[in-house]
């Protein structure tokens, strides 16, 4: 099990947490003005990344606020959370081969 | 290659069992194939078979970064069915257990196919529903699936536990007949021993660590640990690395990859008939002919390529395993392991072209694929020699994203496999 360190309570047990997916993932502005790919790539298509990804969690049985964390798939560490509407201190581009 | 019978099987009795050999060769790289597979498991391995045997093409190579198997095709609980809802999947899926119903004769090799039985057990007012919905579309194309009462559960599958004060009563259960279970190495082994026959090279530790593309955009080959190995055509058959593997080629994909467990429990005499799964309590069972109790689990909830998943999924499964079946309490489990799953937003798999001409993707099987592996083969292996789809897999193009033509059974099923 994880241990996650929600940016407003501290570190806690996984099994307090729901996983939101990849983070950082913004909405067209125009929505009318996209095509069908666009709108497929907003809703579908995500990076999966082995090595650091950029992902959304919600402390639901804490203090149910949703916050950014920065993981390794490759080894499920996580090297920081960070709140929602911040950028990650780490840089992302570091992708295991 | 060397056919199995009872004479070899007598000879070989006679002789120590010292003249079997080995099933497959293990060659090195050609420069060039007309077909190039990327990843060795089940449904690479078919793919290649079915080149072979269908189309005449046999100069092809598997590529398999570590060795052939050991993906999910080795990891998985084996739970084979065709009782999907939706036309498309249902023909898919039916396609696949037709083949696995002459697969062991088709091969020459003993794949352990097992009509045992699969009993999927309603909890509650909504999985009546549901599941009978599915006993109906199913009967509608030619599936078999009835719908039974609780009682009748309890007399398929003895060790259920049907009182009604239990957590997660049953309700009644809707059973495929004709489905059941095989043995997860022979099918890889199978296919591998018989492609390798009619001249397909399996290239085991070699791994695909790009993708070449001419002044055009098509792919030409693949670099490899091996070196670079030119091809006519590429299948990218990765399971939970194909957006790794895509992302070679600059084609971003709409996968996620889930750790998925299993645990397996010491082995014990035969007391399980047949398999259970339960989706609304995330549980599935079978015995092994080994003895072992198979249990799978839910997905993790988090993206990952570590292998592994959390004891607290494994944990939960076992909650309801053992209140569903109170007999089996005091079983020690062995084993656990994880394998990572390639989910798509609809559930549905991804077989067909791509952007990338001569590059073919087959992919998106998640938590279930080990069930299509005959019938996945069959129709990309039409795909890869044609360039076009097999009318099987014409749904299930990676463009359905786009055109928001989904075959969305998440939405219809809620069920794991
Ligand atoms: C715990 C668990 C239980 C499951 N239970 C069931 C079940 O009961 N019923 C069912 O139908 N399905 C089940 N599944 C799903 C099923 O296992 C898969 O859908 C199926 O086996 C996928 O087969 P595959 O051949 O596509 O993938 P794999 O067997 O994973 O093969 C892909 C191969 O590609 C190789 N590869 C990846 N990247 C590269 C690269 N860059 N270069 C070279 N090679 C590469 C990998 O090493 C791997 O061997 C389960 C899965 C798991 C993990
Ligand atoms: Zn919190």
């Amino acid at each position: 099990m994880l241990l996650i360190d929600c940016p407003f309570c501290g570190k806690r047990p996984e099994v307090e947490f729901h996983c939101g997916g990849e983070a950082h993932i913004a909405r067209p502005a125009d929505p009318a003005q996209v095509d069908d790919a666009i709108w497929a790539e907003h809703l579908f298509v995500r990076k999966n990344p082995r090595g650091l990804h950029a992902e959304r969690w919600r402390h639901l049985h804490g203090c149910g606020q949703w916050f950014n964390a920065l993981r390794d798939t490759y080894t499920d560490r996580f090297v920081e959370t960070y709140k929602a509407g911040e950028q990650p201190k780490h840089p992302l581009t570091e992708t295991r081969a | 290659m060397r056919r199995f019978s009872l004479a070899s099987l007598l000879k070989e009795a006679v002789d120590g069992h010292q003249g079997w050999g080995r099933q497959w060769r293990a060659p090195d790289p050609k420069p060039a194939y007309d077909v190039v597979i990327v990843g060795g498991g089940g449904h690479g391995l078919a793919t290649a078979y079915y080149l072979a045997t269908v189309h005449g093409i046999t100069n092809v190579a598997v590529l398999e970064k570590g060795w052939i198997g050991g993906g999910n095709t080795g990891r998985n609980t084996t739970i084979i069915r065709s009782n999907y809802l939706y036309d498309e999947s249902a023909h898919l899926y039916e396609h696949a257990l037709k083949l696995w119903e002459g697969l062991s004769q088709e091969l020459n090799y003993n794949v352990m196919f097992s009509q045992r039985g699969v009993l999927m057990l309603a909890h509650n007012a909504h999985d009546v529903q549901s599941f009978k919905r599915h006993v109906y579309a199913n009967r509608l194309n030619g599936i078999d699936n009835e719908w039974l009462s609780a009682e009748e559960c309890k007399a398929f599958c003895p060790p259920l536990d049907i009182s009604p004060d239990v957590r997660y009563p049953v309700v009644g259960g809707a059973l495929q007949r004709r489905a059941g279970t095989a043995r997860h190495d022979a099918v890889a082994w199978g296919y591998a021993r018989g492609a390798d026959a009619r001249g397909v090279d399996i290239i085991q530790n070699c791994e695909v660590t790009g993708v070449r593309r001419d002044a055009s955009g098509a792919a030409t080959g693949v670099e490899t640990t091996r070196g670079f190995i030119r091809a006519g055509r590429i299948g990218v058959v990765a399971a939970g690395n194909t957006s790794r593997v895509m992302a070679m080629a600059d084609v971003r994909m709409p996968l996620e990859s889930y750790p998925l467990q299993a645990l397996v429990s010491e082995p014990v005499k035969p007391v399980f008939p047949c398999v259970v799964m339960s989706n609304a309590v995330h549980a599935y069972i079978s015995q092994s002919d080994k003895g072992e109790l198979v249990i799978g689990a839910g997905t993790d909830q988090y993206t990952s390529y570590s292998q592994q998943g959390g004891l607290h999924i494994t944990t939960h499964t076992l909650d309801a395993i053992c209140e569903i079946f109170p007999q089996f309490t005091r079983m020690r489990m062995l084993r656990s392991w994880g394998g990572i799953v390639d989910v798509t937003p609809d559930r549905s798999p991804i077989i067909g072209r791509t952007p990338v001409d001569n590059l073919f993707v087959n992919c998106g099987w998640g938590t279930g694929g080990f069930k299509a592996t005959p019938g996945s083969g069959h129709v990309f292996a039409h795909t890869l020699a044609t360039g076009q789809p097999h009318p099987i897999n014409a749904p299930f193009t990676l463009d359905r994203f786009r055109t928001g033509r989904l075959i969305d059974e998440a939405a219809a099923a809620a069920v794991a496999h």
